[in-house]
């Protein structure tokens, strides 16, 4: 049985990573989840500076789902490349550097940064949220999308993956933008921008407003834009959003991503990435699936 | 990293203390030997909608049975949801989180308000040295009776129908009470005032505080705090009330 796939030239043992600002840089889960056995980790998104983040509370549980409003806060580049990368090299699994930024230039100087360290792949943020600038601001129009990807493609030695926002009208037109600027892969969807209001004292739940929705709520959206991603592309998708079972990912799987990622299952159960990657084999198991790459996008 | 277990652990018991207040007992050999007070527990719904844990900390632990107490109040579903269980059904947890008081002083005051007064009771079992138990409540009253054999305790109420009417500042300053250490455990406007009281009387005071939680662990940085230090995750100056704390010194976090 194979379970191995193949993004951008990177081979991963499964198909299976986390969601960015999810699982930090696997420090703190690794007590509960061998990193070995996972395709890959993606970290926390990484800026050129520390960056604060928002006030809180920063988080809210609704129906089915939660919405966070964290903005993004990280100790920056420097503490990354020197404390939480040389954590994540000890493990044989493949290391996706999540990038986020306020401006063009952070980006790139992040990603400059990044080039000459045993990094695999970067996961570009051009859709989060949370943040008043930079964020989901570049990942909204299809010119902003080709721009930032074609700078970063100039300066990035790994590929890179570009992380599409839901809040769209239409997600193969960032999805083409994107390809068309040289990005390696895309990764969707980031959260969907939603509000909550604390009706006892007439104010909003977080200071930032407006968070952003995750969890088994939004999956079906996410399969639905994986697929009309993978539809309107060539390049490999990894797709996420609510994913809390092996039969989860099959879905996004069969929709067309060539890879998972897990979120908010991080937090409902720290042992949610490994528990996937066995309901995967116990459905490839069960179903006579010799290549997991049989599955991918074949629901037409 | 001191050790965290994840477990579906057996319910021993469960007592409804209050019209919302209710007292559960499991059994957790691996949590209970590793647990100290001021550490809480990340308690998991079993319906499947209900995605974040619920942090709720220790009340009480008996070592020799492997036994762990929680004491929680029934705010939204969660917790209602967990004053539904049964004797020898099972809840997932996940501990011992956070840091715990460290236990330092010659005469202690400990001050519970509310759903922070649970916290206190184990602390005041395993802290050796003269003990007044300061207990806040709006009106009724819950847990008192069981701090009797640890020390002196004064009670306050806000409608005045037990101990001193009014805070548990107002029932400090009406007894007198004099320490060197103070712990608090209580709702943020209590923490203020509990800081402010131990400036002014030029006494370290361990605060435990709370916040919303979805990891527990210290990755997801939804439950930070404003911290004097710079702290040791991001080098921001937030540090993460699961992994720092909950329990901080006063003068170390702006509240």
């Amino acid at each position: 049985m194979n379970t191995k796939v193949k993004i951008a030239g990177v081979e991963w043992k499964n198909p299976v990573t986390t969601a960015s600002g999810t699982f930090g840089s696997g420090l703190e889960y690794s007590q509960f989840v061998d990193l070995n056995k996972l395709g890959a980790v993606t970290t926390k998104g990484v800026s050129n500076v520390p960056w604060i983040g928002n006030p809180t509370p920063r988080i809210a549980e609704t129906h089915s789902g939660m919405l966070n409003a964290i903005g993004l806060q990280n100790p920056g580049v420097d503490v990354f490349v020197k404390r939480d990368l040389p954590f994540l090299l000890d493990y044989d699994t493949k290391v996706i550097v999540n990038v986020c930024g306020k401006t063009t230039e952070d980006y790139c100087e992040v990603v400059e940064r990044l080039a000459d360290y045993d990094v695999d792949m970067l996961e570009i943020n051009i859709s989060c949220p949370n943040v008043k600038e930079g964020g989901i601001a570049f990942g909204q129009n299809c010119f902003a999308v080709e721009n930032i990807t074609k700078e970063l493609k100039k300066r990035a030695k790994q590929p890179i993956i570009m992380k599409l926002s839901p809040n769209v009208t239409d997600i193969t037109e960032t999805a083409k933008a994107a390809e068309a600027a040289g990005a390696d892969a895309l990764s969707l969807i980031n959260t969907l921008t939603g509000m909550k209001i604390d009706i006892h004292k007439r104010a909003f739940q977080f200071a930032n407003k407006t968070g952003g929705l995750s969890g088994p709520a939004v999956k079906p959206i996410a399969v639905r834009m994986v697929y009309q991603a993978a539809s309107a592309v060539k390049i490999p998708i990894i797709g996420m959003g609510g994913i809390m079972t092996g039969e989860d990912a099959i879905e996004f799987i069969m929709a067309g991503a060539t890879a998972v990622a897990l979120g908010t299952a991080n937090f409902t159960n720290p042992t949610a990435t490994q528990d996937v990657i066995t309901g995967i084999e116990e459905y490839m198991k069960k179903y006579h699936v010799e290549d997991i790459n049989d599955l991918i996008g074949c629901v037409k | 990293m001191a050790e965290t277990f994840k477990k579906a652990a057996l319910i021993t018991s469960i007592t409804k203390l209050t019209e919302d207040i209710y007292s559960m007992w499991i059994k957790e050999e691996d949590i209970v030997a590793n647990a100290k007070p001021g550490q809480f527990l990340s308690l998991y719904c079993k319906s499947e909608n209900r995605l974040l844990p619920r942090p709720i900390s220790i009340c009480e632990l008996d070592k020799d049975n492997g036994l762990l107490r929680l004491v929680y109040r029934v705010v939204g579903k969660g917790t209602e949801e967990f004053s539904k269980y049964k004797v020898s059904d099972r809840i997932e947890v996940m501990g011992p989180l956070g840091n715990g008081f460290h236990l330092e002083g010659k005469k202690a005051i400990l001050i519970g308000g509310g759903i922070g007064i649970p916290p206190m009771l184990e602390l005041a079992k395993q802290l050796f040295c003269e003990k007044q138990i300061v207990l806040g409540y709006r009106d009724e009253t819950f847990l008192n009776e069981e701090f009797k054999p640890y020390g002196q305790v004064y009670l306050s109420t806000e409608d005045g129908s037990a101990g001193t009417k009014g805070n548990v500042i107002d029932a400090i300053k009406a007894n007198n009470i004099e320490g060197d250490i103070i712990f608090a455990c209580g709702p943020t406007p209590m923490l203020r005032g509990v800081k402010a009281f131990a400036l002014e009387n030029d006494i370290k005071a361990q605060i435990s505080m709370e916040e919303r939680m979805a990891c527990g662990i210290g990755a997801c940085l939804a439950c930070v705090c404003k911290s004097k230090e710079v702290d040791h995750h991001t080098h921001v100056n937030n540090k993460r009330i699961c992994k720092e704390g909950p329990v901080f010194y006063a003068e170390e976090v702006e509240l």
